[in-house]
C-alpha cells in the first residue's frame, strides 16, 4: 500500500488511465453491440482486435515507414493504417459470424454452445497467427514523435496519448450518431429490443447481425491502430487480456449501452492505473478482474444500465 | 436458411453411428453383465502401464508418466468440470483455479508445515471446496454467460496472485514438494522420482472413487435438481427447487475434485509454478468435456483421454494442437453439439434447442426457423 505514491502519481495515472481506457472503450463497443443484438459474448472479439494490429503493422511495413513522420505524411500514414485495420477487422468479424455463429443461430442452439464455439474460434484465430508469424512480440516502427505537449499538474500530456483519446472520442460519437440516427442503426436497435417484432416490421435480421459484427469489428480495428501507435508492439495473443478487460468495461458501463461502453472503458482505465499506483503495477490485472466481479455483484446492469434493448442506445 | 442448413447436412457424408446401437445394448444389459464390464475396465486400467502398450501409445515418451499426467489428471479434472458444466449446466471457464488451489495447498503445507500428503489431501479438498463456495456465493446469481466471464477472471486472479505473492514463491513457484509417504513395502505404493506407476495407480483409485461419488449424486435428489436447473432454471425454481443452493453444491463438488487433482499433480511434480495453471488448461478440460459429451461420464472420460493423449502420441503435430482443438470446438458445436458420446438426456435437450442458458439471440433467427431436429 503506497497511498503517498497515489497522490504523487495522480496526474500521470489519470492521463495513462484515460488513454488506456479509450482503447478499452473502443473494444468494449464490439462486445456491447453484439451482446445487445444477439445476447452473445463474442469471445473471439479479442482476435478481431489482434487481426487489426497485424493489419496496421503490415501497412506500416508496406509503406516503408521507418522513422517518425510528421505533418501530412503522418496523417496519411495513420489514415491508411486505420483504413487497413478497419477493413481487416471488420471483414474477419463478418466471416467469424458466418462461420462460427450463424449456423448455431439458425438452429436455435443454446447460448452455451455459441459461447463454446466462440472460444474455439478465438483459439483457432490466435493459433493461425502464432503459427504464421511466430509467438514472439513484434515491434511497431515509431510512427509519430512522442513529444510532451503540455502539463496537467505533474502529468505530461504526450501527443500519442492525446491522439488515442481524441480518436476514440470521435469514433464513439460517430457510432452513437450511426446507431441513433441512421436507418441501419434503427434496425440494430429494433433487433436488440425485440427480434421477433423486428422481423415482422420488415427488418432483415441477418443483415442487421452482419452490420453489427462489421461495425464492432471496425471499432476494434481503430482500437488496434491506436494500440499500435501507443504500445508499439503486438503478438498473437495481444487481444486476450485486453479483450477480457474490454468486456469488463462493457459490463461496467452497462452491456448493450454504447455510451456506457465509453464510460466503462474510461472508468476501468482509471481504476486500473490508480490501483496500480497504490498496490504496485503487478496487481493491475488482478484489480481489473476484481472490478469485474464486484460490478457483477453490486450492479450487474452496469453504471448506465442496459439500454440498447430499451431503444435509447 | 434453415432449409439450406438441412440440405447442407444431407450433403455431408453420413457418419456411421456405431455408438447409438452400442449404448442401446448397454442400456439393456442386465446388472451382472455391467458389473463384469466394470471389473474388466478396472483390471484393464491396472495393466495399462505396461511397456508393450506404451510402445504403441506414446513411442516418444514414458507411457506411465503420460498416463499419470496429462491423461489421469485430465480425466479427473474433466469429471469434476463435468459436474459443473455437464450436470448443472454452469459454464466455468476458470476451473484451473481449483486445480491451482489444490496444487498450492499441497506445496505450501508440504514445504512449510512438513505435512504428509495423506493429511494434506482432505485439507486441500476442503480448501478448494471453500474457494468454490466463496466464488460461487456471489456469482451464481448471475446469468450463465456472465458467470463464464467471472469464472475466467477468477482463474486469472488466482494465477496472478500466486505469481505476485512472495510466500507462494512468485514466478519461480514452490519446490521441493514432498512425495506422498509410502505405504507398506509393495512396489506400487512406493512414491518416488524413479517410478510414476504408483502415482498412476493412485489417480486411478481416485478416479474410481470420484466416479462412484458422481454417479450416486447424479441419481440423487441433488442430481435431479441439477438437471432441472440445466434444462430450465426458472421452471425449476417455480417447482420449488432451491436452485441457488444446488448450483453452489455443484460448484463446491466440482471444485473439490479439481483440488484433489491439484494435490496429486503437485505431489508428483516436485515443483509447481503459476505457469502450470494457465487459462489454456481450463479450456483443454472444457474441450474434453464438450467434445466427449458433456453430462455423460464415459464420454467425458473419453474426451479427456483424447485431449491428453493425442498431442503426446502425435508429437509432430504438437504445434497445431490448440489450432486443432479450436477448430474442433467450432465444428463440434455446429455439427454435433452433444459430443462424441452424448448422454441421451442431454441429446434430447439439445435437439429441443435449449441447453441451460436459453437459446442464442433470444429469438434472433428463430422467427424463420422452425427446424427442430429430433434425433431421440
Amino acid at each position: 500500500m503506497h497511498l503517498h505514491s497515489f497522490v504523487t502519481q495522480f496526474w500521470p495515472s489519470t492521463i495513462d488511465g484515460l488513454t488506456l481506457g479509450s482503447i478499452y472503450a473502443l473494444m468494449a463497443l464490439g462486445y456491447t453491440l453484439v451482446y445487445g443484438v444477439l445476447r452473445l459474448i463474442n469471445f473471439a472479439h479479442s482476435e478481431i482486435f489482434m487481426i487489426g494490429t497485424f493489419a496496421s503493422l503490415f501497412t506500416l511495413h508496406a509503406l516503408g515507414v521507418k522513422d517518425a513522420e510528421s505533418g501530412f505524411a503522418l496523417v496519411g500514414v495513420l489514415l491508411l493504417c486505420v483504413a487497413a485495420a478497419m477493413a481487416a477487422s471488420g471483414a474477419s468479424a463478418v466471416v467469424l459470424e458466418r462461420v462460427a455463429y450463424r449456423p448455431l443461430r439458425k438452429r436455435g442452439a443454446s447460448r452455451l454452445a455459441a459461447l463454446i464455439s466462440a472460444i474455439g474460434a478465438s483459439f483457432f484465430l490466435q493459433e493461425v497467427f502464432a503459427l504464421r508469424y511466430g509467438r514472439d512480440q513484434l515491434g511497431f516502427p515509431r510512427v509519430m514523435t512522442k513529444k510532451v505537449l503540455f502539463h496537467i499538474g505533474s502529468g505530461e500530456v504526450r501527443s500519442d496519448k492525446l491522439l488515442v483519446v481524441a480518436a476514440a472520442l470521435v469514433m464513439m460519437v460517430a457510432l452513437d450518431r450511426f446507431v441513433n440516427g441512421s436507418r441501419l442503426g434503427r434496425g440494430i436497435r429494433a433487433t436488440a429490443q425485440d427480434p421477433d417484432t423486428a422481423v415482422l416490421m420488415g427488418v432483415n435480421i441477418d443483415r442487421i447481425v452482419m452490420v453489427t459484427f462489421l461495425v464492432g469489428g471496425m471499432m476494434a480495428g481503430v482500437a488496434a491502430v491506436l494500440y499500435g501507435t501507443f504500445f508499439e508492439l503486438t503478438e498473437y495473443n495481444v487481444g486476450f487480456l485486453l479483450g477480457i478487460k474490454a468486456f469488463t468495461a462493457a459490463v461496467l458501463g452497462g452491456i448493450g449501452n454504447i455510451r456506457g461502453a465509453l464510460l466503462g472503458g474510461l472508468t476501468l482505465g482509471l481504476i486500473e492505473n490508480y490501483g496500480a499506483s497504490i498496490f504496485g503495477a503487478e496487481w493491475k490485472d488482478v484489480i481489473a478482474f476484481t472490478v469485474l466481479v464486484l460490478v457483477l455483484l453490486l450492479r450487474p446492469t452496469g453504471l448506465l444500465g442496459e439500454t440498447l434493448t430499451k431503444a435509447r442506445a | 436458411m434453415s432449409a439450406q442448413w438441412a440440405t447442407l447436412k444431407a450433403k455431408l457424408p453420413k457418419v456411421p453411428d456405431l455408438l447409438t446401437p452400442l449404448s442401446k445394448l448397454w442400456a439393456a444389459a442386465p446388472g451382472p453383465v455391467r458389473l463384469l464390464v466394470y471389473a474388466l475396465l478396472i483390471v484393464g486400467a491396472f495393466v495399462l502401464p505396461s511397456d508393450s502398450i506404451g510402445s504403441f501409445m506414446t513411442p516418444q515418451s514414458d507411457w506411465s508418466a503420460v498416463l499419470f499426467y496429462p491423461i489421469g489428471v485430465y480425466i479427473l479434472l474433466a469429471i469434476g468440470l463435468n459436474v459443473v458444466v455437464g450436470q448443472a449446466g454452469l459454464l466455468d471457464l476458470g476451473y484451473v483455479a481449483f486445480f491451482a488451489i489444490g496444487g498450492y495447498a499441497m506445496g505450501l503445507f508440504g514445504i512449510k508445515s512438513h505435512w504428509n500428503f495423506w493429511a494434506i489431501l482432505p485439507v486441500a479438498i476442503i480448501c478448494s471446496a471453500a474457494a468454490g463456495v466463496i466464488l460461487g456465493a456471489p456469482t451464481l446469481r448471475l446469468r450463465g454467460d456472465y458467470l463464464a466471464i467471472v469464472t475466467l477472471g477468477f482463474g486469472e486472479i488466482i494465477r496472478e496472485t500466486a505469481n505476485n505473492l512472495s510466500f507462494t514463491g512468485g514466478p519461480r513457484g514452490l519446490s521441493p514438494i514432498p512425495f506422498p509417504h509410502s505405504i507398506g513395502s509393495t512396489w506400487f505404493t512406493q512414491y518416488g522420482i524413479s517410478d510414476t506407476r504408483p502415482f498412476y495407480y493412485l489417480v486411478v483409485i481416485l478416479i474410481i472413487l470420484v466416479i462412484v461419488l458422481v454417479k450416486r449424486l447424479e441419481r440423487s435428489r441433488v442430481g435431479r435438481a441439477w438437471s432441472a436447473i440445466r434444462e430450465d432454471e426458472d421452471a425449476a425454481e417455480a417447482m420449488g427447487v432451491p436452485t441457488f443452493r444446488y448450483k453452489l453444491w455443484a460448484f463446491a463438488i466440482g471444485a473439490s475434485i479439481g483440488g484433489a487433482a491439484g494435490v496429486l499433480f503437485a505431489s508428483q511434480q516436485i515443483s509447481i509454478t503459476p505457469d502450470n495453471f494457465p487459462f489454456l488448461l481450463s479450456s483443454y478440460i472444457l474441450c474434453a468435456v464438450v467434445l466427449g459429451g458433456s453430462g455423460n461420464l464415459p464420454g467425458v472420460i473419453l474426451g479427456a483421454f483424447l485431449v491428453a493423449w493425442l498431442p503426446e502420441r502425435f508429437r509432430q503435430f504438437a504445434d497445431y494442437r490448440v489450432l486443432i482443438f479450436g477448430g474442433a470446438l467450432v465444428l463440434m458445436m455446429i455439427v454435433r453439439p452433444e459430443g462424441i458420446l452424448p448422454s441421451r438426456r442431454r441429446r434430447a435437450e439439445l435437439a429441443e434447442g435449449t441447453g441451460g442458458m436459453g437459446s442464442l439471440g433470444g429469438g434472433v433467427g428463430a422467427a424463420e426457423t422452425q427446424h427442430v431436429d429430433l434425433e431421440v
